[in-house]
Formats: structure tokens, sequence, C-alpha cells
């Protein structure tokens, strides 16, 4: 297992997620079986069966318990991840929120389900939409080749001194995880000395230097340490692009807060998590053969948001068409809220819109996605009203 | 309490990175009833240190020698399991110019 050159080979995005997770080789890997995840500990459980890595398995009974064995071994001073979708992240949320404020840098990819009720194993955003204000960073991911990177790249992300806070790397259900593409993977070596070793701090374990995690902290300190989580998000803006252009050296693959797609004389543009970006670009390309100026605005850092990138890509342009994979009932949508906020201060706001679309899995098409950006340039949509791409009426 | 530090110099996470911190926690401060003590009552029994939940009486050689009102909570466990009646649970408002 220690090929020297990168290795091209044709796998899911959750194999691509398995094989960063045994070339990081945590110590503790405390995960529990959920579709659409499920491939991911399932192909690393056979990395640990087969002694290919030393990480400790531990198959819990619930994604609570998952969270919470991660939450101990990172503050015992190990490196630990796991992974989830949908209901097993709600079930989680509890500990998710203690991971964070507890500043433990735990990486977990997320399979992006829709949410029950009703029940429904396909992709949609709302699981990890319920998790943004979590104190996660979060980034969406367009393939396998990104899941792949960013899973590798969030260890060190995560674990530095000016962050330490935990990453969710969200990968579209069965769209991304079960589909086959060809996904280069770095050497062994290569990634095992990117990542380096964790430097814990306060690790329970160092008995010399007792420490207690989790105490009562009430109206006297609970507020000063909820300013340091803000602090250390601000801290990822100034962290990232650092770790981005280390992993460029060894990958050759450039990762940014977001992704600017044939923005440079677009008029019309959209914004997009995840899969979808795919489908616009394709789409991009067909509409820019007939002549329209229109570009793609890939979001990948979705917490905390590109606020600074959002302002210089799309003030000025003519049009905005924003996408949303999960609805916020009674508001706007989460990515359309985000980015309308974002352009408050702009000299020269576009006309914007929101669409939702691809809620519980429903395809979205390159029709769907032509449709969208011709209304938008036809100028007959309506700031703040929400459409809906591929509803029955 | 000591002096209460702002964000950027507390450790993060809400960690204790020291051991034995409670002691400085003081919990009398939550007491409405406190305990009063009559020794000449008291038969050094030492019922009341068995059963107070906060170590808050103070013995020496099995000697009752009175109450810790830095930890007392006034929760009146003494004053209920003392069979002497020797310690009385009064409002702290009767000592409120004693601070």
């Amino acid at each position: 297992m220690m090929e020297k050159v990168a290795q091209m080979i044709a796998i899911t995005g959750a194999q691509a997620v398995a094989h960063a997770m045994r070339q990081i080789e945590p110590d503790v890997v405390a995960a529990y079986p959920i579709t659409p995840q499920t491939p991911i500990v399932e192909y690393f459980a056979k990395f640990v069966a087969d002694g290919v890595v030393r990480t400790e398995m531990i198959p819990v009974e619930s994604e609570h318990s998952a969270m919470s064995a991660v939450v101990g071994a990172v503050a015992a001073g190990a490196r630990a991840m796991t992974a989830t979708s949908a209901n097993g992240l709600a079930l989680m949320h509890e500990i998710v929120y203690i991971a964070a404020s507890t500043r433990l840098p735990v990486v977990m990819p997320v399979v992006n389900r829709a949410l029950s009720g009703p029940i429904n194993i396909h992709c949609d955003h709302s699981d990890t939409m319920a998790e943004r204000d979590s104190g996660w960073i979060q980034f969406y991911v367009e393939d396998a080749q990104e899941a792949y990177d960013l899973t590798i790249l969030s260890v060190r992300l995560a674990e530095h001194e000016h962050v330490r806070l935990p990453v969710m790397v969200n990968q579209d259900g069965f769209i991304i995880s079960h589909g086959v593409e060809p996904v280069s993977l770095l050497p062994d070596d290569v990634v095992k000395k990117f990542v380096g070793e964790l430097k814990p701090i306060y690790p329970l374990l160092d008995t010399e230097h007792p420490v207690t995690y989790g105490p009562l902290d009430l109206y006297d300190y609970y507020f000063e340490h909820k300013r340091q989580q803000i602090e250390a998000m601000k801290n990822v803006k100034k962290v990232f692009p650092e770790i981005a252009q280390e992993f460029f050296k060894i990958s050759g693959r450039k990762y940014s807060f977001v992704e600017p797609y044939k923005l440079d004389d677009a008029e019309h543009v959209m914004v997009a998590l995840g899969s979808t970006n795919g489908t616009v670009k394709y789409t991009v390309d067909k509409m820019r053969e007939k002549g329209r100026k229109v570009g793609l605005l890939k979001i990948w850092m979705f917490r905390p948001f590109p606020k600074d990138e959002i302002q210089r890509y799309l003030t000025g342009r003519k049009s905005v068409v924003v996408l949303d994979r999960s609805a916020s009932f009674g508001a706007e949508a989460p990515l359309y809220e985000a980015v309308k906020s974002s352009l408050y201060e702009s000299a020269s706001r576009p006309l914007l819109s929101s669409f939702v679309y691809g809620l519980g899995g429903r395809d979205i098409t390159t029709e769907n996605i032509e449709e969208a950006f011709e209304k938008s340039i036809s100028g007959e949509l309506v700031t703040d009203h929400e459409y809906y791409l591929g509803l029955r009426e | 309490m000591a002096e209460q530090k702002g964000w950027k110099d507390i450790p993060i996470g809400g960690t204790i990175v020291e051991a034995g911190s409670a002691r400085e926690y003081k919990t009398g401060d939550w007491r409405v009833l406190r305990p009063v003590y009559d020794r000449s009552k008291c038969i050094d029994c030492m019922m009341c240190w068995f059963y107070c939940p906060d170590l808050a009486i103070i013995q020496e050689d099995a000697v009752m020698k009175g109450i810790d009102y830095y930890y007392c909570k006034g929760c009146g466990i003494c004053a209920s399991v003392c069979p002497k009646s020797a310690i009385e649970m009064k409002p702290e408002t009767d000592f409120a110019e004693e601070g």
C-alpha cells in the first residue's frame, strides 16, 4: 500500500471517502450504518478487518453513540472519525453541537439524504442544513474526487491550532455516493505526510495534566466560549487558503471557498451546492453555444459562509439564480437567504431569484436549469418569490 | 470567585485545565436558609457530618466544630438528622446585615 504515484481508479463517492479514511488512518472510527452512508463505513470496516489500517473500529448502537464515542476519543487525544446521513445526523444532533463547542477537530463525511418524513432515502440537503448553525465547518462537493480530496484536506483544517473545529464533508446521496467515477488517489505516504500527526490540546490521557471536559458553563463564561467559536470560524477564512495551497502542491487540484465557472463575462449567474453544479456546468456550456452569457458560482464551503467571494463574484451581474436543495419552511431557502444577505452592501445588486429543487431525490435536468436561466434572463422572475424546479402543480 | 476573564484569556471549549478547581467554587451564596449550630445541645454524634452532601460540617477528631458557610447550600439535612435539635434553619435575611 505504498504506491509512489497517483492512481486513477473507477470507484463510487463512498469508496473514495473510505480510501481517504484508509490513508488518514484515524485512531478511532465509531459509526452506525444508515443509507446512503453505509458503504463508506462498510468499505472502511473491510480495511480494518483485513489489517490494512490499525484503526480501532467501534460498532455502536446509534448515531448519538457514534458521535459521543468520537467526542470521547478526540478529547482523549486521538484522531477520530465517523460518517452518517439524514436521520442518523438528526439523532446525533445534540452531540454534533457538543463536538463543535468543545472544540474537537472531528472530520465527518456526510452523505446527504432527505430528512423524514415522509421517509425517503434519496438526496436533498435538509439533513446538513439542519446543522448549519451547529458550529461545524461545512463543505458540499460536486463529485467523488472532491469528496476524497476535501476529506483529506479537512483533517488539516479541523486540527489547525487557530481553528480546532469539526468539519462535515457533504456529498449528495446516491448521485455521488453510489455513482462510479474515475478518481485519482494520492499515494498513501503523500497523504500520511500531508495530514501528519494530530497535536492534541489538553488530552484526557495526559494524566500528568488532569483536565475536565464538558463542565457546567453558566452565564459567567458560556458567552465567552461562544465568542471563541465565532473567532475560530473567522480564522477558517485565513487558514483554509493556506492549507488548500499545500494540498494543491501534492495533488495539482485547487480548492477554494467557491469555484467560479465561466464567470468572466457572465451576465446571468447560477449559484448552487453539491452535484447539481456538474449539471449546471454542462447547461452553461450548451447555452453559451447559443450565445447566452451565463455562468456558475459553485459554493464549496457553506460554513463559514464565503460572503466576500459572493460579493466579489456576483456584484454587478444582471441576474442571479440561487438553487436550494432544501426548504426553510416559513422563510427563505438557506442558500438563497445567505446569498441575499451577503449582497446587502453591494453597490450594484443583481436581480436575485430563488429556486428550490430536487427535494427527496427528485432529478434535476439540464432542461430544468435552462428553464430557470431563461426565466431569469427574460427578467420575469420576482425577487423573494420562491420558485420550484421539477415540481408538479 | 476569581476575577472573570475575557474570551481571549480562557482555554477553548470550556475545558478546565487544572485539577481540583471545584474547591474554589463558592456554593454558599446559593443558600436561602442558614443552619445555626448550638454547641450546648451537641453530643458530637457526627450524624450531620455523615449526611452533609457538601462536606460543609467542620470537625476535628470527631468533635463538631461548626459549619463551613463557603460551601453550605442550606439544604437542611443536618438539622433534619440531628437527634438533639442542635441545628436550626434560619432565613438568610436574618443575617443580611452581617453580609
